[in-house]
């Protein structure tokens, strides 16, 4: 054997030893049961062969924009009334669509001046646009509507990984999903009765103190009857439990406040407890910042009642006995204690910025996959024997030169895919098997090729050489072709077909080196075994 | 061994069969598209509910499906999955009854409706998760253990949902199935909270309209991509009628393939794309083989006719193309009847494609470029120049 042939077969070692490595690590045992765990240990099975659910959600990002635009127009009120502008009307023509479209009717003219230092100075966010008969116009700079938007989702990502992990769900995969759609993918491996985590999910959790202005009330009805058929401006009608005495599931109406005295972001911590009664609640602390807000709150309205609203649903109405500083507590009609434990963990992951909405819910029950897995094992051995044993049959002494090339393909296939902690799923398993198809391919075209040489009079080592340089071309444009179509399926796909195009991907990567480099040197290794003029077994 | 040696096929000479072949099965799936099955999109396009149920016992469909009416589904189409001796059943609820505000209505509504003999108070074991269980009997402790109840409870746990899912496939049809790996005292302890339905929710897949509208969107950019990837490559690496030729032979197996699925009304779902997608990949292969070929033969033939020269290229490659086809057929073949009932539509895809993919190569793309030189020839213009060989 030359040296040259020497350093490549060494190579050639080094690689299946590193993609070995690659595919077990440093296994506990060599027994079947050890090999099989590290396995698994360093290639992660997918959700369609583990079980889990798959959810993808989407943020309804107007809600954080209406937020925003509420405030502006709270803040507009408050300066033109400060500079005693008169005005007609202040609307949101268009909430559901155009969050942040603000539009101000009946400014006097000679206010024009005024009008643009409040935009300037208190709104800069916004660009203040003049229409026809005194109307003017306010919308969010673009460049800052789009990042209050993306600022929801990555936000929204946050909160619920929060909670997702308090949860004790393992490896979970939370990340934004498609492009532009305010989309979230989120996977749960293992867990196969999403209702609940999806409740906790969906939460907003959006916890406010606001002062209770009338109520209770049966209905909507009579609360705008007891206020004249016009609620105050700075009013709002909220929904309760059921008044104490009545049946629960009856609803009630409560007249709160506008303005809020406590919002989600000056809470401090949240725990699960119980009431005199021994009834489950959440007992809530505030910041210092949110607390002092509280007290000078509560020390004014001594007398009044105040109303605890989460998710804008009134959960508590309290008197206001003396000035409180920083706690406080939600039993909201009967909870249990699964109930209170999940509220207070939702309060401590922090609100939701917007609401959620789920688009697609997939669930793999885990027999399922156990059945997937064996299935696909199965057709993976059944397709894999077929082809080795059609090879040794069809050419002989070249067979087993490409059964081993065809082998090292799927050790550094598995191996790839060990390293870069990719996901197995079952498609993936079918690209697999589809790798040792198309894989071979590269064989079947050497070989015919050098076939064809020997048979044009060609010399052993001539006709070799020529085969893989013919080939050669020949091979490089048909993988370019599938990675180019695999590449697309990765960008487009979602789980089990990304799953696939990966596969195929190294699958065809790897087999450049297999079918042409490795596959090349045995050959040179035989012919350098054999006598001048002695054939090759092909 | 050698099944092909010499082989000298007028392939030119057949084209007209070729194109009456093909155009046979292409119109075939193009009426079927448009006047019987239409697209039979799957429920990742079109949106929808659908709810694998298995059953410990023979389900009789007529009494399920006046069950899913009684509970007010009238829509739901109910058919057998998977072989027969799987008790498997399939329920599928259209995109109307899936609205966006409460997904998963539908699902809930199927599984209350299938809980008849559910007692009050008592949760399905056979629907129960690994998490449910664990509380109950952390609640319950029936082993009395007291401080390291914790571990020992998730694994019997565990254990319990092993036995159920990997021992029974999913149902237990009596409590008895349990004894052996599950301690005895929790085996006891577990009717108190719950009760054995005689089926298990196996697999759901909900769509909602917008993410069916979307996926049908991105698939048919991904297909088009696909093909604007190809003829961009072969365009730069050939000439641009190659690109030409192996973008229509490509779409051409696109279309019957789907066409196919159209005819059999087998749904395609976002693993057929996927399949569909490597297709392209795969016929290309194939193609570009041939065109390596007719590239390299027409530097050494200069004088003899392009139909000549496409003829023997075809001919010397046939026997790389048969086998490549039929080894990877093969391997397709195991999945199709080994991979089971998920990968059926995908490894159908796969099944169908490579055998029309192996054909067209020969029969489409090699005619086109002869068709395109005659037409060259006819019009007076001189003909195709030799392409470069780029190594």
């Amino acid at each position: 054997m030359n040296k040259n042939l020497l350093w490549q077969l060494v190579l050639i070692v080094g690689v299946l030893l590193v993609f070995l490595f690659g595919i077990f690590g440093i296994p506990q045992s060599f027994s079947g049961q050890g090999l099989l765990a590290s396995m698994t240990n360093r290639i992660h099975l997918g959700l369609d062969l583990r079980g889990g659910t798959h959810l993808i959600l989407q943020v309804q990002v107007n809600d954080a924009i209406n937020v925003d635009s509420d405030n502006a127009v709270e803040i507009l009120k408050e300066e033109l009334n400060k500079r005693k502008i008169a005005f007609a009307d202040i609307t949101k023509p268009d909430p559901q669509n155009n969050p942040d479209r603000i539009v101000l009717k009946g400014v006097p003219a000679d206010s024009r001046k005024d009008l643009l230092d409040i935009a300037n100075d208190r709104l800069p966010e916004y660009n203040l646009t003049s229409g026809a008969e005194n109307t003017w116009a306010l919308a969010m700079k673009p460049q800052i509507l789009s990042d209050l938007k993306n600022k929801a989702v990555t936000q929204a990502i946050e909160t619920i990984r929060n909670r997702i992990d308090s949860l004790g769900v393992s490896e979970p995969t939370i990340q934004e999903h498609g492009l532009g759609q305010y989309q979230i993918l989120v996977q749960l491996p293992g867990v196969d009765d999403p209702a609940r985590v999806k409740d906790i999910m969906q939460s907003t959790a959006m916890l406010e103190i606001k002062q209770v202005l009338g109520g209770p009330y049966p209905s909507e009805q009579a609360a705008m009857q007891d206020k004249g058929g016009v609620l105050p401006p700075d009013a709002i009608l909220l929904p309760g439990h059921g008044a104490p005495g009545t049946p629960s599931g009856d609803q009630s109406w409560y007249l709160v406040s506008r303005v809020s005295a406590v919002r989600g972001k000056d809470l401090r911590d949240a725990q699960p407890s119980t009431d005199q009664n021994g009834q489950p609640n959440v007992r809530f602390q505030l910041t210092g910042e949110g607390g002092q807000r509280f007290y000078n709150f509560t020390s004014a309205h001594v007398g009044d009642s105040l109303a605890v609203v989460l998710d804008n649903k009134v959960q508590e109405v309290a008197n206001i006995k003396e000035a409180i500083r920083d706690t406080g507590e939600i039993s909201g009609g009967s909870m249990n204690q699964q109930q209170a434990k999940d509220l207070s963990m939702i309060l401590r992951s922090g609100a939701l910025p917007a609401g959620i909405k789920y688009l697609e819910e997939r669930t793999v029950g885990p027999s399922l996959g156990t059945d997937s897995i064996r299935a696909g094992v199965r057709a993976a051995v059944v397709g894999m024997l077929a082809v080795l044993i059609f090879m040794l049959i069809y050419y002989r002494a070249a067979g087993i030169n490409a059964d081993v090339a065809l082998l090292l393909n799927l050790v550094i296939l598995l191996g790839f895919m060990g390293y870069f902690e990719a996901v197995l799923t079952l498609p993936g398993i079918a690209g697999v098997i589809l790798t040792v198809g198309m894989g071979v391919d590269s064989n079947v075209l050497i070989f015919e090729r050098i076939r064809e040489e020997l048979r044009n009079g060609k010399t052993p080592p001539s006709a070799v050489d020529q085969g893989f340089s013919h080939a050669w071309v020949t091979i490089v444009d048909t993988h370019v072709t599938t990675i180019v179509s695999a590449a697309i399926l990765f960008l487009f796909g979602t789980g089990p077909v990304k799953g696939f195009a990966v596969t195929l991907t190294f699958g065809l990567l790897a087999n450049l080196f297999t079918a042409v480099f490795v596959s090349r040197v045995i050959f040179d290794w035989i012919l350098s075994r054999k006598q001048r003029g002695e054939a090759l077994s092909i | 061994m050698e099944f092909f040696r010499n082989t000298n096929i007028d392939f030119l000479g057949k084209k007209w069969y070729f194109l009456a072949f093909s155009l046979v099965f292409s119109v075939a799936g193009i009426f079927s598209m448009l006047f019987w099955h239409g697209i039979p999109y799957g429920v990742d396009f079109r949106g929808g509910t659908l709810v694998y149920v298995k059953f410990s016992h023979t389900p009789n469909d007529n009494a399920l499906r006046a069950a899913m009416d009684r509970a007010g589904l009238h829509n739901a189409k109910i058919q057998r999955y998977d072989q027969p001796s799987n008790n498997e059943v399939l329920i599928d609820l259209d995109v109307q009854e899936t609205s966006e505000q409460a997904l998963d209505r539908g699902k809930t509504q199927i599984i209350n409706t299938l809980e008849t003999n559910a007692p009050a108070g008592k949760a399905d074991l056979n629907n129960a998760s690994s998490l449910a269980i664990q509380n109950y009997l952390m609640d319950k402790d029936p082993m009395h253990l007291g401080s390291d109840a914790d571990q020992k409870y998730t694994q019997q746990a565990q254990a319990i949902v092993n036995a159920r899912d990997k021992g029974q496939g999913g149902v237990l049809s009596s409590l008895d199935q349990l004894k052996g790996p599950v301690d005895p005292a929790v085996v006891a302890s577990l009717p108190d909270g719950f009760f054995l339905s005689d089926f298990s929710v196996r697999n759901v897949e909900i769509v909602g309209p917008q993410v069916g509208a979307q996926l049908r969107r991105q698939a048919l950019l991904a297909t088009a991509y696909s093909l604007a990837g190809m003829l961009i490559y072969l365009g730069f690496r050939f000439e641009w009628i190659y690109g030409v030729a192996a973008v229509v032979t490509v779409f051409h197996d696109t279309l019957i393939t789907v066409g196919a699925f159209s005819l059999l009304n087998k749904d395609i779902s976002l693993t057929v794309i996927a399949a569909i997608l490597t297709l392209i990949g795969y016929s290309n292969n194939d193609t570009i083989v041939v065109f390596d070929r007719i590239r390299e033969n027409i530097k050494l033939m200069r004088r003899e006719k392009l139909s000549e020269v496409v003829n023997r290229s075809i001919n010397q490659t046939l026997s790389r193309t048969i086998l490549t086809a039929g080894l990877t057929f093969l391997t397709v073949l195991a999945l199709y009847l080994f991979g089971g009932e998920v990968l059926r539509g995908f490894s159908l895809a796969l099944v169908i494609g490579i055998l029309i993919g192996t054909y067209s190569s020969i029969a489409i793309a090699a005619p086109i470029l002869v068709a395109y030189q005659d037409w060259r020839i006819n019009k007076g213009k001189r003909p195709m120049a030799t392409p470069v060989r780029t190594k």
